[in-house]
């Protein structure tokens, strides 16, 4: 029989995965932009707790929310076009170039493009958070690099 | 990785700015020891004595429900009032209350707790009496042990009927320590 885990109280939660999704949130997002998405990232967690039906995998579905706010930042233009900052902690890095490289890329293809080859995420998770299939995750990063590649040769 | 304090702050600030909380709460030190505060959208909800957090929050989390965070700005208000409270500037408080976690009768009963004035004492009996059941002293015990916000709602000022403190959920050395800043016991 399958154990049955409650929800438990989200200071608990917080105090859990906090210090983690704050290191992933860095290693996307560096060091000034990683505070505002770890607000973003449990007051949307805060929003959605009220649904969960019990408390297995919460690790996973905070770092699920993470990246899903990270993501959120890199697809917005930025008002001077530019890229999320990145400190010097975090930089010479290689998301850091390909989101240079793929500034032209569709949001999707982009964030997919990034997330494989600049994070290293496996697809489920890339799926996870672009809120779309394993499939079109895949799909989305081998398209975004043929455009890379065509806009290359071009 | 530790959370900055600042951020940590900044979001525990936000989570009940945004109205995302269903129960707020905080550790307050006073004379009479460390106290958990717990508020709701409704009102104080809680004090506790000797707390401990994680077992409180989880049983503040089945009764309300699971948004319970650690979150000073809610309970600013009621850390106010029992500081002034604890230096004599403060006899009433006026605070709004959330009594779910008291039963039916438990309720009328700390409703008529309420309006024991400062400095005064009754008896469990005379209570009972007041809120309908003359006979109910005893009952009126347990819901005096059970009073989910003492000092607030003064079970301190009841006392048996021959004038013995009698108990106290705090302990009778707290009991005694807040008749005395009452000024209704001499002090020790």
């Amino acid at each position: 029989m399958m154990e049955l885990v409650s929800v438990p109280p989200f200071e608990r939660f917080y105090e859990e995965n906090s210090g983690l999704v704050l290191a992933q949130l860095r290693r996307m997002l560096g060091r000034q932009a990683a505070e505002d998405a770890f607000q973003e990232t449990f007051l949307r967690a805060l929003r959605a707790y009220p649904t969960l039906k019990h408390g297995r995998h919460l690790r996973a579905w905070a770092l699920t929310i993470a990246r899903n706010v990270a993501i959120d930042g890199l697809r917005k233009p930025r008002a001077d076009g530019s890229l999320p900052e990145l400190t010097a902690e975090d930089s010479p890095s290689p998301h850091a170039e390909l989101e240079h490289l793929t500034d032209e890329l569709p949001p999707t293809e982009r964030a997919a493009v990034v997330l494989r080859y600049g994070y290293d995420l496996p697809y489920a998770d890339i799926a996870d958070a672009l809120g779309s299939t394993e499939d079109a995750a895949r799909q989305a990063a081998s398209s975004g690099v043929r455009r890379l590649r065509k806009r290359r040769t071009e | 990785m530790t959370v900055p304090t600042a951020l940590d702050a900044r979001f525990r600030d936000a989570a009940a700015a945004e109205g995302l909380l269903d129960v707020a709460y905080d550790l307050v030190d006073t004379p009479v020891g460390q106290l958990l505060v717990a508020v709701t959208d409704r009102g104080l909800c809680e004090i506790q004595y000797d707390p401990e957090p994680e077992r409180e929050a989880e049983e503040l989390a089945r009764i309300f429900g699971v948004r319970v965070l650690r979150s000073p700005r809610p309970t600013d208000e009621t850390r106010r009032q029992l500081d002034e409270y604890f230096a004599r500037r403060r006899r009433d408080f006026d605070l709004p209350i959330d009594l779910r976690l008291a039963r039916e009768f438990g309720r009328t009963v700390l409703a008529e707790l309420a309006r024991v004035p400062y400095g005064e004492l009754t008896t469990y009996g005379a209570l009972a009496a007041k809120a309908g059941r003359p006979r109910a002293a005893r009952a009126v015990g347990t819901v005096m042990n059970r009073n989910p916000v003492p000092i607030v709602l003064p079970c301190h000022r009841v006392v048996g009927s021959t004038g013995a403190l009698t108990g106290y959920g705090g302990g009778l050395d707290r009991k005694r320590t807040l008749l005395e800043l009452e000024g209704s016991l001499p002090a020790a």
